[in-house]
């Protein structure tokens, strides 16, 4: 290795590093919660074991139920009851009570059998209860992963549909996909104008009026997002405008549906579209476009033929990073759409800070993240090759 | 009296505080960090009690603010130390907390005993900041005679116009049942069967097309003001203060509303329990805690100071009697356990 490319890798290294710490390990960290499933197996560890081996196909034993009653009562000391309890009531609501009731009822004095916890609640001595924690029982688990997809095990040990009145996710990735890729065209759109415009201005007043691209981009997108609120509601700015010029006689619906979502989503995305675009436009030699119209083509054709296929790299890289911004939207969505507009993120924000579901967050979080992987590939292939093609 | 026998007795505690401060360490800084929602709220804590608390004990009050979630206090409890002494939570917090040993187990003795607070106000783990409601409001400017129930909320035809509802599975079921006719000590009741959340969900199906989902109750004046919404599901607080500051006429309806309580709990980590204690016990003092609601209009929780606070201030605050009498608890220990199924099949209900 000669010096020059050891003193670049070694230059390069804290960046390597900062990489690592602060970006790749803690996401590789928080998806591993996407397939783990540890929480009972570390509150109640004899009983997790000996469910594993256990075929399910009669009730368990009575050392079963025995090491179970006696781990309950350990892990109420140990402080590591409550997160199998939150982990098992996600699974169904109704663990919290069953295992609670348990609890306070242990010691039993005629000794820990399955009938005696029967005599505690009934649902111990049903299969369908131990068959449960043997699911829950780990260390792997693909229940959350399923789940993001709206599937999960049935009974049998296939795979099959959530019930309709619980499946949401399918729909949201769906929607969230769809939301974003009208918002990239929308600020394709819009965006190639204003950077041609700016890019064929003398540089001075061009960075003046490059400063109202980049103003917006320094406002938070919550402050951006309530000024459209403002602007967009049925006795807004906007609609009281039409109103009073004519236009419509009624308030248009402009909030809190899809509509809404767009412009305010295209507003706040707009700059990322504008400034490679205009980078790239400002580097152009103008001789091509010259030389074409010089040699008799029409301005339409000259532009579809020779300015539009140079100006292309920066519309691939301004869509794609517009793209993958939309994809993480929650906020503009959650204070501007309806509640039939809601992105994939906002259910793994409810999971992540208030359900504090984690497994789930995580496997939506992954089921995010390939599927963002599987689009930018796809769009680097389409994108690279159309390049070559034109060249 | 048990009122002069509370006052002595917080005098005694914040004696003995100044004793301390003079005979103790002088390196040892006296100081407590109180962690609470922000915003306003913040501010009129700071404005009836740690501005004077700190003055009167000279144990200087540090503030913290965060947005709720069991998650943020694990970390600050398992994670070593925080710097976090005392923190408001809400019910559900509490309830988890206090199961995994996040919090200390309050001394009842010393703030006078459980019999001198509102029931839903005492937990072996916290003490009640502040009580609270969700209910609904309209704009008195645009209803003659207002809806005063939620069958009205429901009414359409009488009372027309968007509904504003907050966009969570909770509060939302509660006055489904409510409007359908369910008494409010039968709420959790019915709701703890699938059959009542399929009533709850029926119900709602009714209203679905005429509703406005809000996410964040800061919206809830303007929707109201704008006239895009006739009528909304708030917590009354912002509104009682614009109808005092700025001469608006927004009209309550206590009728059917859901209160709770948020809690004063201290951190099971906390490095200054002393200061904290007495910090819990000059809050919870009657003559502290009235000047609360001077600042906002919330719901306080020892009975002395329900029973002592100006008729004008009592009227809109969330234990005045009068607006508990029909009124539901909010049942936390439900939500804890069912809000994950139920915030799925919310969901998937209103993406129909």
């Amino acid at each position: 290795m000669s010096r020059n490319t050891l003193t670049a890798g070694l230059l390069l290294g804290p960046l390597v590093l900062l990489l690592l710490g602060n970006f790749l390990a803690p996401i590789a960290l928080l998806l591993t919660h996407a397939v783990e499933d540890r929480e009972v197996a570390a509150a109640w560890p004899r009983t997790a074991a000996a469910l594993r081996e256990w075929d399910g196909r009669t009730l368990p034993s009575e050392a079963i139920a025995a090491d179970f009653a006696r781990e309950l009562a350990d892990s109420l000391q140990a402080g590591t009851f409550a997160a199998a309890v939150n982990r098992l009531n996600y699974d169904s609501a109704g663990w919290r009570t069953l295992l609670a009731r348990t609890a306070t009822a242990l010691p039993l004095p005629q000794g820990a059998t399955l009938q005696a916890l029967g005599r505690i609640d009934p649902r111990w001595t049903q299969r369908e209860s131990w068959l449960a924690l043997k699911a829950a029982a780990g260390p792997y688990t693909a229940s959350y992963l399923l789940s993001a997809v709206d599937l999960r095990r049935s009974s049998g040990g296939g795979l099959e549909r959530v019930a309709p009145n619980q499946a949401v996710f399918v729909n949201a990735f769906g929607r969230t996909f769809g939301i974003s890729m009208v918002v990239t065209l929308g600020c394709v759109l819009l965006g190639y104008p204003v950077a041609y415009v700016l890019a064929g201005l003398p540089s001075r007043v061009a960075n003046i009026l490059l400063i109202f691209v980049v103003l917006p981009m320094w406002t938070s997108v919550l402050v951006r997002t309530t000024a459209w609120m403002v602007l967009l509601q049925s006795h807004g700015v906007i609609n009281d405008l039409l109103i009073r010029l004519g236009v419509v006689s009624h308030p248009v619906e402009l909030i809190y549906n899809r509509t809404g979502v767009y412009i305010a989503m295209i507003h706040v995305l707009l700059p990322y579209t504008v400034l490679p675009l205009y980078g790239l436009m400002r580097g152009l030699a103008p001789v091509s476009v010259q030389a074409a119209l010089s040699l008799g083509a029409t301005p339409l054709r000259t532009f579809w033929e020779i300015y539009l296929p140079q100006t292309l790299p920066g519309i691939t890289a301004g869509a794609l990073i517009v793209f993958i911004l939309s994809l993480g939207y929650y906020i503009t969505p959650a204070l501007i759409g309806g509640p039939a507009d809601q992105m994939v993120s906002s259910f793994i924000a409810f999971y992540t800070n208030q359900s504090l579901d984690w497994g789930r967050a995580a496997a939506l979080s992954l089921a995010l993240l390939l599927a963002t992987g599987v689009c930018v590939a796809l769009y680097g292939r389409i994108a690279g090759a159309r390049e070559t093609v034109l060249r | 009296m048990s009122l002069l026998q509370l006052l002595a007795r917080s005098i005694g505690a914040v004696c003995v505080g100044g004793l301390l401060i003079s005979c103790g360490n002088a390196d040892t800084h006296r100081q407590v960090t109180v962690v609470g929602w922000g915003g306003s709220s913040q501010e009129a804590h700071r404005q009836a009690y740690w501005t004077a608390f700190a003055r009167e004990t000279g144990i200087a009050v540090k503030e913290d603010v965060w947005h709720g979630g069991i998650g943020v206090l694990r970390t600050k409890v398992r994670g070593g130390a925080s710097g976090w002494d005392v923190v408001q939570v809400e019910a559900q917090e509490l309830l988890l907390g206090c199961e995994e040993g996040l919090f200390e187990r309050l001394d009842w003795q010393s703030l006078g005993g459980r019999a001198a607070y509102i029931p839903p106000a005492v937990s072996d783990c916290g003490v009640g900041s502040m009580v609270w409601s969700e209910l609904f409001a309209y704009d008195g400017n645009r209803f003659q005679q207002g809806p005063r129930s939620w069958a009205d909320f429901w009414d359409v035809r009488r009372f027309p116009g968007k509904r504003g509802m907050r966009r969570t599975p909770t509060y939302t079921l509660e006055f489904a049942l409510l409007a359908d006719g369910v008494p409010p000590e039968q709420v959790y009741a019915v709701l703890r069967t699938p059959a009542g959340i399929d009533r709850a969900f029926r119900k709602l199906d009714e209203l679905k097309p005429d509703i406005l989902w809000w996410t964040t109750v800061s919206q809830v004046p303007d929707l109201l003001a704008s006239g895009e919404v006739a009528m909304s599901v708030t917590s009354p607080g912002r509104l009682v203060v614009l109808n005092h500051r700025e001469g608006r006429n927004f009209r309550i309806v206590w009728d059917g509303n859901i209160h709770s309580v948020d809690f004063w709990a201290i951190l099971s980590n906390s490095t200054h329990k002393a200061e904290s204690r007495a910090l819990l016990r000059y809050m919870k003092t009657p003559v502290h805690e009235m000047r609360l609601p001077e600042f906002i209009p919330t719901g306080l929780s020892n009975k002395a100071s329900i029973a002592g606070l100006a008729p004008e201030l009592k009227r809109d605050t969330p234990s005045n009697p009068d607006n508990l009498r029909h009124s539901v608890e909010l049942d936390a220990a439900f939500w804890v356990e069912n809000l994950e199924p139920l915030s799925q099949r919310f969901n998937a209900w209103l993406a129909q």
